[in-house]
């Protein structure tokens, strides 16, 4: 298992006490699997995601990635994580924006040890960044910059890929294709996918669709 | 300068008014200076020059004039002493405070200009012998004949003078009482200087020579609390006889009035007390004063009656103490000319 | 639609309280050190004008003797011949243990302005001029005077602090002059006809009014320097508000975007803006006004004291709050406000109403901007360059030092900007590829702030190796000055043969120290005879000479001036000086004479006897061992019951030299803490504001696997570095400034010419210390970085839960 989820609890502070966003979730998922998670606005969608990358740490519960049950680790622990096993495409792309499309590439693998300049290279050139890898982020489109950040995601090889709505800051059809670069870049490199989308159209491309309502997996 | 200032000083000096009623008018009694005393000689030339144990004093010079074109002048040299305290001392400590006063009059400009001093350091004084009265650059030197100089910002004279008769004193042998109440000075003149020199105007240098005539008076009794100016002529009639006579305001009391008749030789003729009646018959607005310019004057024992009115009735003496001083021309049963002297007009 | 404009601007500055802080305190800080600085200039000015004006110096000429007092004679003479003058009287005399100038007038021919207006002379002439005469004081003091004086003491406004009016023939008591004069004033109302004054009287100098007074002139320098300072201060405070009124204004944007969207005229925008700072202005300046008032409080009885001190003048050491002074204050909150905003404003001007779709291009915004930085600091440093070379006079030397500080702060941020580049470049591993390219990219935020550090590290560095290589070179000087152990003052005249008689063989020697007063070149200057003796010729301070100068001083063929007076008179050793008395002399020497604001010169002893027999003999400098100075003065004491103030030693001349000399730069020291405090206050708020753009750029970086603190560490780190490096280039900036203070400012300021000394150990305490305030300034933003929970964090990835 890349990743075995079980009874995932989670809550927030709200203007009337502690909301649970998250009540008992579990799922799992193989190498090279790719799954979509999907509910409405408010489901938990995006928590769940940032639990599993060790982005924030669950209130209860086990999140084994590669074996190991990252809800007890601690701060540096989860860093280490982060760096060295998982890959991630936000939303709104966050690069660095001090760094050109080369190094934003190359940044996450060379962090965590595992430059290969050539796989970097080979990215840029399918991800059709060639002529940009001296541009800064500033200077590249969204598509462009949604790019950037699944070369970084997949520049160390990670096990696991999480996107967060990878699309929902482009139109369609840049969407479309920026994803068809994600699905056939991740099924290059091996590595299980967990995209949250709200969108019916790209969760049915994935190989496997969760629902998340109310906190729960339904 | 601050004229403010200055009048402010010489009220502390003189009290409101010059001449006369200002010099008499300060302080309430007069203890601890010398006092005039009824029926003392003068003695010549000592008398000329300072008494300085009496409160106040001058030497008051004014002349009519005329150049060569026909026009009148008139001409004013005053130095006036007070004592400022009854304590005599050396030096800047002196008690001694000297004022001079100069003007030119002419038929459409008065000039006129003042200075400051205090004996004891030689800035100014007057000895008697040889006889020299000098406030910085102005001097009167010799007082038979003699030479009679002064500067102005805007103007100087230059004169020459001697006297044509003898020093006649005024009042009872020199005793001049100033009111009712019995208030006196030592007082004698000199009407009978000719006098000739040179005027220097803006326009230029005026060569001119007329009749002049010097009052002389020391006292250091304050007059009457009531006394609110005085008015007083010198006239040269042209039949060579000279008229003073003054008359003394007062707020509670009907004028008091006092004339010397002197003949061509230099006898006085002394008239009682109301013997002169002097009435204002014009008036000028000098500088929204209303002073009176024209006046009628009347002497009974001499069948007097005669007008005399200004030369210019805008001769305004604007110094820190300031009054109405200048030529006057005689018309009526006496012609001639004269001064005219008003304080208590401001 | 005013109303809901201004709200809705306003609005911003409630949710950001820090900015607003910044905003308002930036600009209070700016004109309080400004508007301080200008109180304790316009209290002193004041209080010379009093003075001035109490002598009649400012406004009319005056007529002063060469050498002496004018006899009596002389003005009498002078007024007989028509020329209106009035005579005055002034001298120093110490009452109920306070140093005073009494000031003597003659009422009847003063000028009426000259006397204090709150004086009625006029109206007591009688009680003024006889008796005892009257003493008319400042209010405050009339109570002690009338205790140590005994004639009535009145008090009366109008009067300088310190000075006392009387009558001429009271003041030659008090002072116990013989009837001389000490200067004429000339009226303006002369007699027609008079001559010109130079015919009228030949052996007295005319200064006209114009020339100003003695005090006015020496001190002018001074007050300059507190002016610069207090310029330096308001820019550093500038920089602080440019920077608070940028950022706010960048992240309104949107918000100008939408209001004009909303049908608000661009116009009617422009001007709410400027409203909204006028506002802020008048709020700041009136708190600077306030500290400024209270730090003018705090530092005018210093700047008294030094003025006193080093110049001789009477300041009053309470301040009076003047009308001007609160106008300029609130001008300059609000010229400083119009200053600082304008390209913000300008910018606001511009905006289209559609944002444009990409974001600003930040990095290429920021190169145009260096292009032009780096322009200014060119033309700068030419303008300072030229300054340097060709010009001539304090603006000049100010100019120089304005734009070299200038020049030096514009060219920070590309030269940092450069460094940063190598750097990165040099850069091996992605974490320091990230710090360095992130570095460079906060540079433009944080380059104001640095500028700021920049000019108040080397304003710092430049006053303090100023001030320090000046005690080190007056230490050195004051021991070869004061050469004698022990220095006797007769209490009488006569009593000086006695003492002299009995030190001579219980001394090693004996060296009178007899001077007059004089004008030299038309101003005053002190004449000193020296004897011929090895205590002058071994240590005498001589910065250039004839050969064998003491024989020829001896020999009466030459003297010696200080450096003010050669520097001030441009001239030197073989040079002739014409000196008081037609005395026409040569040049032999020129000697250091730091602390003394007139000229000095120095004659053979018999030289100046023989032409000023009447010269005040009492003073005597005594050579002998130091350990038995003690004895000696103990001696002296017995036998003369000479008081102690009359016999000083070595030791205690030092100290007190020294204790002036300290107090002179206490003000100096406290403008310099205050400018830098200012600085740090500016970096910050820049860090505080900075921290809140941050978080988006730092946390992906956190993301992809980097601990909160580890980021906080990297951040500490980034403005440690900074700062670092800003204070190593205001090393050398530090030291070109202090080269100018010392050898372009104090020549013209003081007329001496110092060496410079380096300190570097001081440069490092300051650097440490100006590390330190980094640090701190960088600690608070670092630690709430720290201690962001990730919830925090992620808000910056998604906008759902």
């Amino acid at each position: 298992m890349v990743l075995a989820v079980d009874d995932v609890w989670k809550s927030y502070p709200g203007e009337s006490g502690r909301i649970d966003v998250l009540r008992g979730v579990g799922l799992a998922m193989a190498a090279g699997e790719t799954v979509a998670l999907t509910g409405e606005s408010g489901s938990g969608k995006s928590t769940l995601l940032h639990l599993v990358g060790g982005l924030d740490a669950p209130d209860r519960g086990v999140i084994m990635v590669g074996g190991e049950d990252i809800a007890r680790l601690g701060d540096s622990g989860r860093a280490a994580l982060r760096r060295d096993r998982i890959g991630v495409v936000f939303q709104q792309f966050n690069l660095i924006p001090s760094l050109d499309t080369a190094a934003n590439i190359a940044f996450q693998a060379r962090l965590a040890g595992r430059h290969d300049a050539a796989w970097c290279a080979d990215l840029a050139e399918r991800l059709g960044l060639a002529g940009q890898l001296r541009q800064f982020p500033e200077q590249l489109s969204g598509g462009q910059q949604q790019r950037v950040a699944i070369g970084r995601a997949l520049a160390g090889r990670p096990g696991l890929v999480l996107a967060d709505e990878p699309t929902g800051n482009l139109d369609e059809a840049t969407g479309d294709a920026v994803l068809d670069l994600m699905l056939e870049l991740v099924a290059d490199t091996g590595a299980a996918l967990l995209m949250v989308t709200h969108s019916e159209r790209l969760a049915a491309r994935l190989g496997r669709r969760l629902h998340l309502h109310a906190g729960e997996i339904s | 300068m601050s004229v403010r200032y200055f009048a402010a000083l010489l009220l502390a000096v003189f009290g409101a008014t010059a001449h006369a009623q200002g010099f008499a008018g300060m302080g309430t009694s007069a203890d601890g200076y010398a006092l005039p005393q009824p029926g003392t000689e003068f003695a010549f030339p000592a008398d000329h020059g300072a008494h300085e144990d009496f409160r106040i004093e001058w030497w008051y010079l004014t002349a009519n004039l005329r150049d060569q074109g026909g026009t009148d002048y008139g001409l004013q040299w005053t130095l006036f002493r007070s004592a400022l305290s009854p304590e005599s001392n050396e030096d800047w400590q002196s008690n001694q405070f000297w004022m001079g006063h100069a003007a030119i009059t002419t038929p459409d400009a008065h000039f006129s200009t003042e200075r400051f001093a205090r004996g004891g350091i030689g800035q100014a004084g007057v000895t008697a012998e040889p006889f020299t009265a000098w406030i910085d650059d102005w001097q009167m030197t010799g007082i038979e004949t003699g030479r009679l100089t002064t500067t102005g910002p805007n103007f100087a004279y230059d004169m020459e003078i001697s006297a044509q008769g003898p020093f006649v004193p005024q009042g009872e042998s020199g005793y001049s009482v100033k009111s009712e109440a019995g208030q006196a000075s030592h007082y004698y003149s000199q009407p009978f200087y000719r006098i000739a020199g040179t005027l220097t105007l803006p326009d230029g240098p005026v060569e001119v020579e007329g009749q002049a005539w010097l009052d002389r008076e020391w006292s250091s009794q304050p007059l009457s609390e009531d006394q609110t100016g005085w008015d007083w002529v010198s006239l040269h009639l042209d039949t060579g006889e000279k008229l003073m006579g003054y008359r003394l305001r007062s707020s509670i009391d009907p004028p008091y009035t006092v004339a010397t008749w002197i003949t061509p030789d230099g006898t006085p003729e002394p008239y009682p007390a109301g013997a002169l009646t002097m009435t204002p018959t014009a008036t000028s607005d000098v500088d929204g004063r209303a002073v009176p310019t024209t006046w009628r004057l009347q002497l009974s024992g001499k069948n007097l009656d005669i007008s005399a009115a200004a030369l210019n009735p805008q001769a305004w003496m604007d110094t820190a103490v300031s009054y109405w001083e200048g030529p006057v021309k005689v018309t009526g049963s006496h012609p001639g000319i004269g001064y005219l002297e008003m304080t208590g007009y401001d | 639609m005013w109303i809901a404009g201004l709200s809705a601007l306003l609005s911003h500055w409630r949710r950001k309280p820090l900015q607003l802080a910044t905003l308002v305190l930036g600009l209070a800080l700016a004109t309080a050190l400004w508007s301080g600085v200008q109180a304790i200039n316009s209290e002193a000015r004041a209080s010379y004008a009093d003075a001035s004006a109490a002598l009649g110096e400012t406004r009319y000429a005056q007529l002063l003797p060469r050498e002496g007092e004018i006899p009596l004679a002389r003005y009498v003479a002078l007024r007989r011949a028509g020329g209106q003058v009035s005579p005055v009287v002034e001298g120093r005399m110490t009452l109920a243990g306070e140093s005073w100038r009494l000031i003597g007038i003659d009422p009847l021919t003063v000028p009426g302005d000259v006397a204090p207006s709150g004086a009625n002379i006029a109206g007591d002439l009688a009680g003024f001029l006889t008796g005892g005469g009257r003493v008319y004081a400042p209010p405050e003091a009339t109570g002690a005077l009338a205790q140590a004086l005994d004639i009535p003491v009145l008090p009366a406004d109008g009067i300088a602090p310190g000075v006392l009016f009387t009558d001429i023939g009271v003041a030659q008591r008090l002072l116990g002059l013989d009837g001389g004069i000490s200067r004429l004033i000339l009226r303006d109302d002369q007699p027609l006809g008079l001559p010109e004054v130079a015919t009228l009287a030949p052996d007295l100098d005319l200064r006209r009014p114009e020339q100003g007074s003695d005090v006015a002139r020496l001190t002018d320098s001074f007050h300059l320097n507190l002016t610069a300072f207090g310029l330096l201060s308001f820019a550093v405070g500038l920089f602080i508000v440019h920077g608070a009124i940028g950022l706010a204004f960048e992240q309104r944007r949107p918000m100008f975007r939408t209001l004009r969207a909303l049908g608000l005229p661009m116009r009617t925008l422009v001007i709410l803006v400027c409203l909204e700072l006028l506002l802020f202005a008048l709020i700041a300046g009136a708190i600077g006004m306030v500290l400024g008032y209270a730090i003018a409080a705090a530092l005018l009885p210093d700047v008294a004291a030094t003025l006193r001190g080093l110049y001789g003048a009477e300041v009053d050491g309470s301040l009076s709050l003047r009308p001007a002074w609160w106008l300029a204050g609130t001008a300059i909150a609000i010229g400083g406000t119009a200053l600082a905003a304008a390209g913000a404003v300008w910018r606001v001007g511009r905006l289209p109403i559609l944002a444009a779709a990409q974001p600003r291009a930040w990095a290429r915004a920021s190169e145009r901007r260096l292009y032009v930085l780096g322009g200014g600091a060119a033309i700068l440093a030419l303008v300072s360059l030229t300054a340097g070379l060709f010009g001539s006079g304090l603006v000049a030397g100010f100019v120089l030092l304005g734009a070299l500080l200038i020049a030096a702060a514009l060219a920070l941020p590309v030269l940092l900007h450069a460094f940063l580049t190598v750097a990165t470049r040099k850069a091996r591993g992605p974490l320091a590829e990230w710090f360095w390219a992130d570095t460079r990219q906060q540079l433009p935020g944080l380059s104001l702030a640095l500028m700021a550090l920049l000019l108040a590290l080397s304003a710092n560095i430049g006053v303090g190796t100023m001030v320090a290589s000046f005690r080190l070179t007056f230490t050195g000087w004051l021991d070869q000055r004061l050469a004698s152990e022990l220095y006797v003052t007769a209490e009488t005249e006569a009593q000086a043969p006695a003492l002299r008689a009995f030190l001579e063989p219980r001394a090693d020697a004996v060296l009178p120290i007899w001077n007059i007063d004089g004008r030299v070149a038309g101003l005053p200057a002190e004449i000193y005879g020296v004897a011929d003796h090895p205590t002058y010729r071994d240590s005498w301070p001589m910065l250039e000479s004839l050969p064998d100068v003491w024989d020829l001083v001896a020999q009466g063929e030459a003297v010696l001036i200080n450096e003010q007076l050669a520097r001030r008179e441009g001239i030197g050793p073989g040079d002739p000086l014409s000196l008081p008395g037609a005395w026409e002399a040569q040049i032999g020497g020129v000697y250091s004479d730091y602390g003394n604001p007139v000229g000095q010169v120095l004659v053979g002893l018999p030289h100046l006897v023989a032409r000023f027999p009447d010269i005040e003999k009492r003073r005597f400098g005594v050579r002998i061992a130091p350990e038995r100075t003690a004895d000696l003065a103990r001696a002296l004491r017995d036998e003369f019951g000479l008081p102690a103030q009359n016999m000083i030693d070595q030791a205690s001349l030092k100290a007190f030299s020294l204790q002036i000399f300290e107090r002179t730069f206490t003000v100096t020291a406290a403008l310099n803490v205050l400018t830098l405090s200012v600085a740090g206050f500016a970096i910050l708020t820049s860090l505080l504001t900075l921290a809140a753009v941050r978080q988006p750029q730092l946390a992906p970086v956190w993301a992809l696997g980097l601990t909160r603190r580890r980021l906080a560490a990297l951040e500490l780190a980034r403005a440690l570095l900074l700062a670092a490096l800003t204070i190593l280039a205001a090393i050398p900036v530090g030291l070109l400034l202090s080269w100018t203070l010392l050898a372009v400012i104090n020549v013209e300021a003081f007329g001496w010419r110092l060496p410079m000394f380096l300190f570097p150990r001081d440069w490092l305490v300051l650097g440490l210390l100006s590390l330190m305030a980094a640090a701190l300034a960088a600690l608070w933003p670092a630690r709430k970085l720290a201690r962001t929970p990730p919830a925090e964090l992620l808000k910056i990835f998604v906008n759902e839960r």
